[in-house]
């Protein structure tokens, strides 16, 4: 198989033909991991043996019978796990030297429900460690690279789970997203990264940054993928007592309604000062596709947009200093003298921002422009159906171009944060290249409007086609 | 630089934070945290006094369950990550010392 650049639909269905077996799907990742993975570094645990014994088992069952593909719709698909997501008996370590050797023992309930489905676990993949970062340069296991341009970042904090599915050394992976962590990713590498609405999918298993931020998304190479994935992972889970009761649909049944009369809103103060003027091209470009498509776009305003980052740095690095309060090394784990800069930088930030005489004027006032900014989305929410903007501000940057400076890297998210401060769901997909370097773009809804998103994006995606360019680190593999 | 943070503020924090830090360290985050703080000043130009504070998105409230007892883990799985441990117990350090 030369072409790694599968989807789930496309294997799903030569599994079922019986063109090709599990074993098969399993050895292509593996080779691509062996090609790629020294220089890219989106592992930090490779399941080579467990993947390989898990792609057996699952041929025997499709043998046995072809029908099981419909009950267990990832059997043997091979999908990357974010090291952030407890998974039992493997090393599972935030890519963190503290949980460097903590072996659960349990599942996360996203990679319970995963597994049932019949999806095989290729490996754990790299972040930023705890999830703190925008670019994947934060990981104490090493930086991973973009696949598009190894000189440039991936984006983070989920920068091993885009790397990998980019280069089909998975078909799909998980990822967390707090502030922008799946979809900045997504933006960098060419992907769709879903960002579901807070609490559509459990976190419990989790290793848990900002508890009231915190999503658990996805990436897949197309958007009919990605709504396959979150109708295995969403849904009621009493372990997490944010997640309500609410129906999870058949993301898939309407996905090819297409978006004539849908009503998309353009934020005027997402296209911000200094923005690129590629990625302002780009973005315009894909504003006049979807008119064409047939959706009525006009402006609205978010207007409290500019204070969102600032509400956002406060209100998660105080509850990243209460979640990261429990790593002290009595349980599991090593001591807090191997937290690394950046978890260090977070947690001292949130302590004093929690701190008695200050909790009023940080978090207590950063909670009530949280509350501004919700209300800002809900009157847009009025006059339209969906938002569409960009994702980041810039097309991907270089490795150690913002690492001097966090504040300079926080501001990657400013674009990112207005949906997990307000709870809404937000899909990224591609939209674009600057010198072959991918940039996306995002669409937002109303909470539990996953269906209207998928159906949006799946609408540009068949469109545009983005999704069958490849990295050229391709080309030069023959 | 902005002086918003004294080096004694910072080892404060660390100290509360429950981790140790250099000197160099010290100095680094004073610079760093005093800059972001500074950038945090933006929010005091937003008028927020008859704005309720919001702690989550989606606004669940008393999200229970029956108080029965479920399986769980079993000590040796709880156990298994500790480095110290005696007695089926984690071992910590002495708060009383004799």
């Amino acid at each position: 198989m030369k072409n790694p650049n599968f989807t789930i639909e496309e294997v799903r269905d030569k599994l079922f033909q019986g063109e090709i077996s599990a074993v098969e799907v399993v050895k292509n990742c593996l080779e691509q991991i062996k090609k790629f993975d020294k220089e890219i570094n989106a592992f930090i645990t490779v399941l080579e043996k467990e993947a390989l014994d898990e792609a057996r088992e699952a041929d025997k069952e499709i043998v046995k019978n072809k029908g099981i593909l419909k009950d267990k719709p990832l059997l043997g698909i091979p999908i990357g796990i974010k090291d952030l997501f407890c998974t039992k008996g493997v090393r599972t370590t935030a890519a963190s030297k503290v949980l460097e050797d903590y072996i659960p023992v349990y599942d996360a309930t996203s990679v319970d429900r995963l597994r049932r489905a019949g999806a095989i676990f290729i490996g754990k993949n790299n972040l930023d460690a705890w999830a703190h970062g925008s670019s994947g340069e934060n990981s104490d296991f090493g930086s991973t690279k973009n696949p598009w341009n190894i000189q440039y970042v991936p984006g983070g904090s989920s920068s091993g789970s885009a790397a990998a599915v980019c280069l089909g050394m998975a078909l799909a992976a998980t990822g967390t997203d707090t502030g922008g962590s799946i979809r900045l990713p997504a933006s960098f590498c060419n992907l769709v990264g879903l960002k579901p609405t807070y609490g559509r999918v459990s976190r419990y298993g989790v290793i848990s940054m900002a508890s009231s931020l915190d999503t658990i998304g996805h990436f897949t190479r197309t958007v009919a993928d990605s709504a396959l994935f979150l109708g295995v992972t969403a849904g009621f889970d009493g372990k997490d007592s944010a997640c309500p009761d609410f129906p999870v649909p058949d993301y898939l049944s309407n996905i090819k309604t297409g978006i004539g009369g849908v009503r998309i809103g353009i934020p005027k103060e997402y296209l911000v000062e200094g923005m690129n003027t590629n990625v302002k091209t780009i973005f315009e470009e894909s504003v006049n596709k979807l008119q064409l498509l047939g959706a009525e776009v006009k402006e609205v305003s978010l207007p409290n947009t500019e204070y969102a980052n600032a509400a956002y740095y406060l209100i998660q690095t105080s509850e990243v200093s209460s979640n990261l309060a429990r790593y002290t090394g009595i349980r599991y784990g090593n001591g807090r003298e191997r937290f690394g800069e950046e978890a260090k930088r977070r947690i001292m930030l949130g302590t004093y921002a929690l701190s008695s005489g200050y909790y009023d004027q940080y978090y207590l006032k950063a909670q009530k422009v949280r509350t501004l900014i919700q209300q800002d989305f809900k009157k847009a929410f009025l006059e339209c159906d969906i938002l569409v903007s960009p994702v980041s501000p810039t097309p991907p940057f270089k490795l150690g171009e913002k690492t001097s400076d966090p504040l300079m890297m926080y501001l990657s998210d400013i674009l990112t944060v207005t949906a997990n401060l307000a709870g809404i769901p937000a899909l990224s997909v591609p939209a674009g290249f600057i010198d072959d370097l991918p940039v996306g773009i995002q669409f937002l809804g109303p909470q539990f409007s996953e269906e209207l998103l998928f159906r949006t994006g799946f609408a540009f995606e068949q469109n545009t086609k983005y999704f069958l360019k490849q990295p050229v680190i391709f080309e030069n593999e023959e | 630089m902005t002086s918003k943070l004294s080096g004694q503020e910072v080892k404060h924090v660390a100290k509360l934070a429950n981790f140790p830090l250099t000197e160099g360290e010290t100095e680094k985050f004073r610079q760093q945290l005093s800059e972001i703080l500074e950038y945090a000043e933006i929010l005091k130009k937003v008028k927020t006094e008859d704005v309720k504070p919001s702690s989550q998105g989606v606004n669940l409230e008393n999200a229970f369950r029956e108080d029965k007892a479920e399986p769980s883990l079993s000590p040796e799985e709880v156990l298994s990550g500790a480095k110290d441990k005696q007695d089926g117990m984690f071992k910590v350090k002495a708060i009383f010392e004799e």
